[in-house]
């Protein structure tokens, strides 16, 4: 079971502008508030402009890890973006690991200048399945775009994050985290998003 | 809602390296702060100014890092005990004042924080702060973890008062800007009564200079014996190890974690050393005796290893004969960020062992299974970016214009015009304010044949840093130049900041808003003020001003950005596009849209052969309206 494993390497990545950094940052302070250890590195130059972004967030109950994870050790990869995905599979990926990411494609300026080419819904869920032990694709980016805003894809791929049991703290710290960071219409819709993204990897 | 100045002392919070900066100097009872933003330290003072109110204390962004170090050193002077943060160039911007303040000393303490970005992920440069402190005889402190970010700023605070000079802390990217979690402390109130008071003659000048520097190095040689008790330096290994790695800062998680990573806990041991100016001599060569082999594990130059040898060469019986394996013997790179992955590779080789850290049956399958798939993505300018319609009028201005005419650059947003979402249009980058400077240059080379138009592109925060002695200077000695100032209202690239052009403080007050175009007329040059999102209009007026020649003359291109017009606002616009009317390839130039406009909201929809909206990431802004000739791009006001 990934969740108790010591350290355990989550790396979540996606394109600048998606939220990444909160969303690793809300996995970070629920992990520091159940009183575990967790570092959280962070590519960050391109965050908001369109470059490739990545978190690595490393958790302990033992003690403090450092903030980069070394090629071929993510445990978890939750991905806001599926070639971003892929991207740190290629780099960080192992047998063992555990893949969640978002469907919704970002296309990269050499697909849309139509030097390069994107994968298919089906070619994204095949190379997944073969690099890792288990995966998810999850539509977050369209059920936050049904619930009237597309950044909550964000806080639904953290729902998606806990309800597949893979981490080893339960949704209760993270309700807590959102409580201390919204209020009122805000922390009713976010709090939704997470339930919703719990839904659609719980078994 | 908590937040660093009031967080309980006791409690464990996630903090990053910046904000646990940030609670130290509030431990230590600061009650002044300034700087000037610059990634990966922006966040020191950012986080202090949103919390003054709660804390008590004075914060500002300083017009340019020279400035906020003078003005955190006369607090200091004045008894306060004050805080400035930088980046590795803010400490280039700095160094004039610096190389005085280090030997006139101070009253209360006073903590310069500079931060390196090694691999350059958010500079146009790397470079390492290290060297000042030995040139500039400045004690330098460097954390290791989260905790010593918090813990060591505390303490230097307090040394810098017991010994009446300014201590360096230096950060790098992922010490300053990763999270850990961090045990907070109590805190001293800044219950200090601000007086000046000079106790004895020339106490706040440089001069006289050389009993001052002499002071300065007597001085230092106390500071060293302090750190010989240092509870940031120690050893960790065996009595007597194979070999015995050296390292400061980042250096100490990925030490550790190659050692673990080759299970050579028993043959290797690690010195780290939070003290690395002055080096405590006697710790030092009290373990480097330990061991023949030296590896020494530091980012960006060889200063520790350069350092380390000096102490050995001083006294080589004292430790015995050495070999010495780090930047300089190629076993960790002289460039870039170093990782774990590299220090595993370094230590894997010296120590003989075989060491394959991916499986490679994955890795083949990997890149067999992506490869073809995962595109680099560059970084560019946003979905609705007015830097995005400047650079595409000043594209089409230049060539109407016909003359050859190129643009020069330095720092901010806007140097991504060097690539292709400015349409590769900024020629140089280096400095802030040295767009300005160099077309000062280029603008007095009319009488050894030049002719070329000279644009130099500047931003809002830039011209208030560093462009305005360029831009007189250009105008007192009559360069021929257009200066550019692409006005977003923001230090955008570092995390919107307000700057002089606001009308807002670093506490979120009110402040007299500077009217860049005010101070420009008011030098008696031609200024004209464009909004870049009327490419028409923009592009005509720089056609203008191009033919205007023989002197400065200036267009201030001013839209907000749109990052921050969106946290207040809904877009302007609901884009679509006509797919019937898109003529897709067989546009006039193949796609201008999404192969030359290049926003990210534009994408080509392969099916259908025409390009499409990504509702998700267009922006809003309607520019894209006007660059389709086919008039397929369809501009709709929002409801």
């Amino acid at each position: 079971m990934t969740k108790n494993k010591d350290p355990l390497n989550i790396i979540i990545t996606g394109v600048g502008g998606q939220g990444n950094v909160l969303l690793s940052q809300f996995v970070g302070k629920a992990l520091v508030r159940e009183g575990y250890h967790a570092t959280i590195g962070e590519t960050y130059g391109a965050s908001q402009r369109g470059g490739a972004v990545m978190s690595h967030l490393r958790v302990s109950r033992d003690t403090q890890y450092g903030p980069l994870i070394a090629q071929g050790q993510a445990d978890i990869v939750l991905g806001l973006e599926p070639l971003e995905t892929m991207r740190v599979l290629s780099q960080y990926g192992n047998s063992e690991v555990v893949v969640i990411t978002n469907s919704r494609p970002i296309f990269p300026v050499a697909v849309t200048t139509g030097e390069g080419v994107y994968p298919s819904p089906e070619q994204i869920q095949s190379t997944l399945e073969a690099l890792s032990s288990k995966c998810w694709v999850v539509d977050a980016t369209e059920i936050a775009l049904e619930m009237g805003a597309p950044i909550l894809a964000n806080i639904i791929m953290m729902g998606a994050l806990v309800g597949a049991g893979l981490l080893p703290i339960g949704a209760a710290a993270f309700e807590a985290e959102l409580r201390d960071s919204f209020a009122g219409e805000r922390l009713e819709t976010n709090l939704a998003a997470f339930r919703r993204g719990m839904s659609l990897t719980a078994s | 809602m908590a937040n660093v100045a009031t967080f309980e002392a006791g409690t464990a919070q996630l903090l990053m390296g910046n904000e646990g900066i940030a609670r130290g100097a509030l431990e230590a009872g600061i009650g002044f702060a300034s700087a000037y933003p610059g990634n990966p330290s922006s966040e020191i003072i950012g986080t202090l100014a949103d919390v003054a109110a709660d804390a008590g204390i004075y914060v500002e962004w300083s017009i340019n890092e020279k400035v906020a170090l003078e003005a955190a050193a006369a607090a200091a002077f004045a008894g306060v005990r004050s805080i400035c943060a930088m980046k590795h160039n803010g400490l280039n911007v700095v160094l004039d004042f610096l190389m005085g303040l280090n030997v006139t000393g101070t009253k209360a303490g006073l903590v310069l924080v500079t931060c390196d970005d090694p691999g350059a992920l958010s500079s146009t440069e790397e470079e390492d702060s290290r060297p000042v402190a030995k040139w500039a005889c400045v004690p330098l402190l460097e954390p290791a973890t989260f905790q010593e970010e918090k813990d060591m700023t505390r303490w230097a605070f307090e040394l810098s008062e017991q010994f009446k000079t300014m201590f360096l802390l230096r950060g790098v990217t992922r010490t300053s800007h990763a999270r850990g979690d961090v045990r907070i402390g109590e805190r001293l109130p800044p219950n200090r009564e601000a007086r000046f008071t000079v106790d004895v003659p020339l106490q706040y000048t440089a001069i006289p200079a050389p009993p001052k520097h002499m002071a300065a190095h007597q001085r230092q040689e106390r500071i060293r014996e302090v750190f010989e008790e240092a509870p940031f330096n120690w050893y960790q290994g065996p009595e007597k190890p194979e070999l015995l790695i050296a390292t400061c800062g980042s250096g100490w998680f990925y030490s550790i974690e190659a050692v673990r990573a080759l299970k050579a806990e028993d043959r290797v041991g690690i010195l780290k050393l939070g003290t690395t100016w002055p080096l405590p001599e006697k710790l030092v060569r009290r373990n480097l005796a330990r061991a023949e082999k030296v590896l020494v594990v530091e980012e960006i130059d060889p200063f520790l290893e350069n350092n380390l040898k000096e102490l050995v060469g001083e006294d080589p019986a004292a430790v015995g004969p050495k070999k010495f394996y780090g930047k300089r013997s190629g076993h960790i790179p002289s460039a870039g960020e170093i990782n774990p992955d590299i220090v595993t590779a370094a230590l894997a080789k010296i120590l003989d062992i075989e060491h394959a850290p991916v499986d490679p049956d994955y890795s083949q399958k990997a890149l067999a299974l992506t490869s073809f798939f995962v595109h680099p993505r560059m970084v560019g300018f946003c979905a609705g970016c007015p830097h995005r319609a400047t650079f595409w009028s000043v594209k089409n201005a230049l060539k109407l214009d016909g003359r050859d005419g190129f643009v020069t650059g330095d720092i901010g947003c806007y140097t991504m015009a060097v690539g292709p979402t400015g349409f590769w249009q900024l020629k140089t980058a280096q400095a802030m304010g040295s767009a300005a400077g160099m077309a000062c240059g280029f603008g007095n080379l009319k009488g050894l044949g030049f002719k070329q138009p000279v644009i130099a592109a500047c931003g809002d925060s830039t011209f208030f840093h560093a462009t305005i002695p360029a831009l007189i200077s250009g105008i007192y000695n009559k360069a021929d130049y257009i200066l550019l100032v692409l006005d977003n209202s923001a230090t955008a690239m570092t995390g919107f900041q307000p700057h002089p052009g606001t009308g807002r403080t670093a506490t979120g007050g009110p402040a007299p808003a500077i009217d860049i175009a005010d101070v420009c007329r008011a030098l008696g040059v031609r200024t004209e003020v464009t909004d870049p999102f009327d490419l028409q209009g923009t592009t005509e007026k720089l056609l203008d001003l191009l033919e205007d020649d023989g002197k400065v003359r200036v267009l201030v291109s001013r839209r907000e950005c749109q990052l921050v017009r969106a946290r207040r606002e809904k877009a302007p616009y609901v884009m679509r596009v006509d797919q019937e009317k898109c003529i897709g390839e067989t546009c006039g130039c193949a796609r201008l849209c999404t192969r030359v406009f290049q926003c990210p909201g534009l994408i080509w929809d392969a099916a259908k052969g025409a390009a499409r909206i990504d509702e998700v990431i267009c922006a809003g802004c309607g520019v894209c309206a006007d660059i389709c000739s086919a008039g397929a791009i369809i501009r709709e006001a929002a409801q």
